[in-house]
C-alpha cells in the first residue's frame, strides 16, 4: 500500500474519495482542476505507466477515469473526474503524457467531452457524415444497442 | 521545400486490416506521420453494453482474430476482480496453455509477414508453415483453428483430455528444432541485420511517453510484462524468464519475438505437465454480477489487452471499456518513422505488429501540388523489396535461387 | 461472345484481390493461409493480386463499416469485368454479432452484388477453397 500512502501524503486535503477495491485497484476521486498535478505527480514522479482513459455516461455527470499502472508494485491507480453532463470541458492530459492523445480523441467523439489544450480535437473514427452532437457511448443514444 | 504527401492505406497490401496513414516527405526522408483510424471501427464497446456477461467472451473474442484468446481473458480477469472470485487451479493451467499457444502462432505469424515485407518469401513460407501444427492443437483441443471459446467468467469452458496430451508435446517436441532453425536462419543472416539494424529505433523515454507495451516495449529495455508483474492465471505457478533487448529497432523487436517462442513452449510443458493425470474442476459458477467496478489485463503477442467493467447489478454491463495494445503501440510512428527512408517505413510500420482491428490497404501517392499518381501499392513493397538485393548485392551475399526467380517473375 | 471467352480463360488462372471492411482480421488470416505452404491454393493457378485492376475476384470480409462503404463500391467499379465478388465469414455474409453496431453499414450485399456466400467464424481455409471451386464450376 506504499502507493496510496505516497499519494495521501503528497495530495492529503485534494483527494476527495477513495475507494479501495483490493489491494491492488484502487479509485481515488479528485477535482477537475487537480487533475494535472496529480497526473504529473504519478506519471513522473511515481514512475507509472499510463495505461488508458475511460469515459463514462452516468446520465447525471460524466465520468472520467484515468489509469495509471505502477509496474514494480502491481497496482492500478485510477484517477476519477465527475464533469458536469451538459458542458463536459476538461484540461487534456496530452502535454504531460503523449500517449493520452488519441484516446482523448476518441472520447472526444464517442462521448462529446471537451478537452482544453489539446493539439488536434477532431474526428478520428467516425466518418465526416455522422451527424454532429451525436455521441453513440451515451446512454441517451439508442444507436448501436439492441 | 517541396512536400510531398504519401498515403498508406487504407487499403493497402501491407496490413490486412484497413487503416490510413500519411507520410509528409522531403524527397526521400519522412518529416511527419499522421494516422487516422476508424476504417474498423464496429462500435463493440457499445454493442458490449447490450450483451449478457456471458456472451461478451464470444463477443469480445472477435475483436481481433490473432488475439483471440487475449481479450477474453483480460475480460475474464476484470469480472473476476469485480466480483472477487478465484478460479480453479486446474482452470488457471488451461487458461496458461491456450494463451501461450495463440503467442506462439501470432509471433510466427508476424516473422513470416515481416520476411515478406523485405523481400524474403522463404522467411513467409517457412513462418506460416510452422505455424499450421499449433492451428491444429487449438483445434484439437477447442473445435477451432481461431475462436477458442475456451474462456468463461469464474474459469474455462473445456477440459483438456489426458489422451491429448502426448500428442500436444509430440508436436511441440517436433517444432522446436524447426523453430530454432528458423530463429538461427534469421538471426545470423547479415542481409536482414543490415535491413534491419538501426531501423525504427525507439528509446526507452519515447516508449514512455507514448505507454508502448509488449515486445516493442522489451526491445527497448524496458523491463515490463503483466503475465510477471500482475500474477493471474498460472504465470507465479511456473518457470520462465521476460525476454528484453536494449537496441530497440527493428531488430531487437524480431529477437524479442523470436525468443519469446521458446519461453512459451517452456510454460506450455510445465503446466501440461501439472495437467496430466490429475482431476479436478475446471470452473466455478459465478451466477450474479455484483454493482462495482473491475479491471483486467493480459499480456497478448503485443502487449497489455486492457479491459474495464462496471456493472449495476443487472445482466449486462453498464460500461466496457477495452484498450488494445495496438492503440499505444501505432503512435510511436511518430518517433520512429521521422528521419526514415520511404523504403524502411514499411517494415517499420510492420515492426510494432500493428493490429487495427484490435485499436479498432493500395498505398498510392500523390504529389500534392500535381495530384499525380507517383507510386501505388505494391510499389512499397517493391521498394523495401529492392532495398535487400541491393544491400546483398554489396555484402555479396545472392539470394537462393528461388527467391531470384520468383523477383525475375514479378518484375 | 467475347465476355464468355474472357470467362473461359478467367477460369484457368484466377487473379483475387482480398479487401478487409472491418473484420476481425481472422478470415483474412485464413485467405493468406491459403496461399501458404499447406493448403498452396497457387497449384490451382489462383494468386493474390496487388492492386484490384489486375484482379478477377474480390474477396471480402468484414461487417462493411460506415467509412468503408465508399471505398468499396469504387474497389469494385475498378474491378475489371468479368469479376466475382466473394463474400467471406458470416460478418460480411450476414453481419453477424454486430449487426446492431452503430458503424455498420452492411451486410456486404447491401453494398455490392455478391455471386458466392461463404459463411463461417471464421471459415476454415478448406471450405474457402470450396467456395471458390464452386464460383468455378458456376461459370460458364
Amino acid at each position: 500500500m506504499d502507493t496510496l500512502e505516497t499519494i495521501k501524503k503528497r495530495f492529503s486535503d485534494r483527494i476527495i474519495n477513495i475507494k479501495i477495491h483490493s489491494d491492488i485497484r484502487i479509485y481515488i476521486e479528485i477535482d477537475k482542476k487537480d487533475l494535472l498535478d496529480f497526473a504529473k505527480f504519478i506519471f513522473n514522479d511515481m514512475d507509472a505507466r499510463f495505461i488508458t482513459a475511460t469515459g463514462v455516461d452516468n446520465l447525471d455527470s460524466m465520468e472520467v477515469l484515468y489509469h495509471f499502472s505502477i509496474d514494480r508494485e502491481d497496482v492500478i491507480v485510477s484517477l476519477r473526474v465527475l464533469l458536469d453532463r451538459e458542458d463536459p470541458v476538461i484540461e487534456s492530459l496530452t502535454p504531460v503524457v503523449k500517449g493520452a492523445l488519441n484516446i482523448e480523441k476518441e472520447m472526444y467523439e464517442l462521448l462529446g467531452i471537451k478537452f482544453l489544450n489539446h493539439p488536434e480535437l477532431k474526428r478520428f473514427l467516425l466518418t465526416e457524415e455522422y451527424p454532429e452532437g451525436v455521441f453513440p457511448l451515451r446512454k441517451d443514444s439508442q444507436k448501436g444497442k439492441k | 521545400m517541396k512536400k510531398v504527401i504519401v498515403p498508406i492505406g487504407p487499403y493497402h497490401p501491407l496490413f490486412e486490416e484497413p487503416e490510413y496513414f500519411a507520410l509528409y516527405c522531403d524527397g526521400e526522408r519522412v518529416v511527419d506521420v499522421e494516422w487516422i483510424a476508424g476504417y474498423n471501427h464496429r462500435g463493440i464497446e457499445k454493442i458490449s453494453e447490450s450483451k449478457h456477461w456471458d456472451q461478451i467472451t464470444f463477443l469480445v473474442e472477435r475483436i481481433c482474430g490473432i488475439c483471440s484468446t487475449s481479450h477474453p481473458i483480460a475480460y475474464c480477469n476484470a469480472v473476476e476482480d469485480l466480483a472477487k472470485v478465484e478460479i480453479p487451479e486446474r482452470a488457471k493451467y488451461i487458461r496458461c496453455i491456450i494463451g501461450e499457444l495463440e503467442r506462439i502462432h501470432s509471433h510466427l505469424l508476424w516473422v513470416g509477414l515481416a520476411g515478406h515485407f523485405l523481400g524474403y518469401n522463404t522467411v513467409f513460407m517457412w513462418a506460416w508453415k510452422y505455424r499450421e501444427p499449433i492451428l491444429d492443437i487449438m483445434e484439437m483441443i477447442t473445435g477451432n483453428r481461431n475462436h477458442y471459446a475456451m474462456m468463461k467468467i469464474g474459469g474455462v469452458r473445456r477440459d483438456i483430455d489426458d489422451a491429448y496430451i502426448p500428442i500436444i508435446r509430440k508436436i511441440l517436441e517436433d517444432l522446436k528444432p524447426k523453430l530454432n532453425m528458423l530463429t538461427n536462419a534469421v538471426l545470423d543472416d547479415p542481409v536482414l541485420a543490415a535491413r534491419l539494424k538501426g531501423v525504427g529505433v525507439l528509446t526507452d523515454k519515447d516508449i514512455k511517453e507514448f505507454g508502448a507495451l509488449g515486445p516493442v516495449a522489451r526491445a527497448s529495455g524496458l523491463d515490463i510484462d503483466v503475465r510477471r508483474d500482475s500474477p493471474h492465471a498460472a504465470y507465479d505457478l511456473v518457470e520462465w524468464k521476460v525476454i528484453t533487448q536494449n537496441e530497440g529497432d527493428v531488430f531487437a523487436r524480431a529477437v524479442v519475438r523470436l525468443l519469446e517462442c521458446f519461453e512459451s513452449m517452456k510454460i506450455i510443458e510445465q503446466c501440461l505437465d501439472n495437467l496430466k493425470g490429475k482431476k479436478g474442476e475446471i470452473s466455478i459458477d459465478v451466477r450474479n454480477i455484483p454493482p462495482g467496478e473491475g479491471i483486467g489485463h493480459y499480456e497478448a503477442p503485443r502487449g497489455e489487452c486492457f479491459h474495464y467493467v462496471r456493472s449495476d447489478g443487472t445482466g449486462s454491463p453498464l460500461r466496457h471499456k477495452i484498450r488494445a495494445p495496438s492503440f499505444n503501440n501505432i503512435p510511436t510512428f511518430k518517433a520512429s518513422c521521422i528521419g526514415e527512408t520511404i523504403s524502411d517505413v514499411t517494415i517499420i510500420l510492420a515492426g510494432v505488429d500493428p493490429c487495427y482491428c484490435c485499436t479498432e490497404r493500395a498505398i498510392v501517392a500523390y504529389d500534392v501540388n500535381t495530384q499525380k499518381k507517383i507510386l501505388d501499392g505494391s510499389d512499397f513493397i517493391r521498394l523495401s523489396q529492392e532495398k535487400t538485393r541491393k544491400i546483398e548485392k554489396e555484402i555479396g551475399v545472392a539470394p537462393s535461387r528461388w527467391e531470384e526467380k520468383n523477383w525475375e517473375r514479378d518484375n | 461472345m467475347v465476355l464468355s471467352l474472357r470467362k473461359k480463360a478467367l477460369k484457368k488462372s484466377l487473379f483475387v484481390f482480398h479487401l478487409s471492411t472491418g473484420s476481425c482480421n481472422n478470415c483474412d488470416i485464413e485467405i493468406l493461409d491459403c496461399l501458404t505452404p499447406r493448403f498452396d491454393i497457387e497449384r490451382f493457378g489462383i494468386t493474390l493480386a496487388g492492386s484490384v485492376k489486375h484482379a478477377d475476384v474480390l474477396l471480402v470480409t468484414g461487417i462493411g463499416t460506415l467509412k468503408n462503404i465508399e471505398r468499396v463500391k469504387k474497389l469494385y467499379q475498378q474491378m475489371p469485368k468479368p469479376g466475382f465478388v466473394v463474400a467471406i465469414g458470416s460478418c460480411a455474409c450476414t453481419g453477424g454479432m454486430f449487426r446492431d453496431g452503430y458503424t455498420m453499414a452492411g451486410p456486404l450485399d447491401k453494398i455490392i452484388p455478391v455471386d458466392v456466400y461463404i459463411p463461417g467464424c471464421p471459415p476454415k481455409p478448406e471450405a474457402m477453397i470450396a467456395g471458390i471451386v464452386k464460383l468455378l464450376n458456376s461459370i460458364k
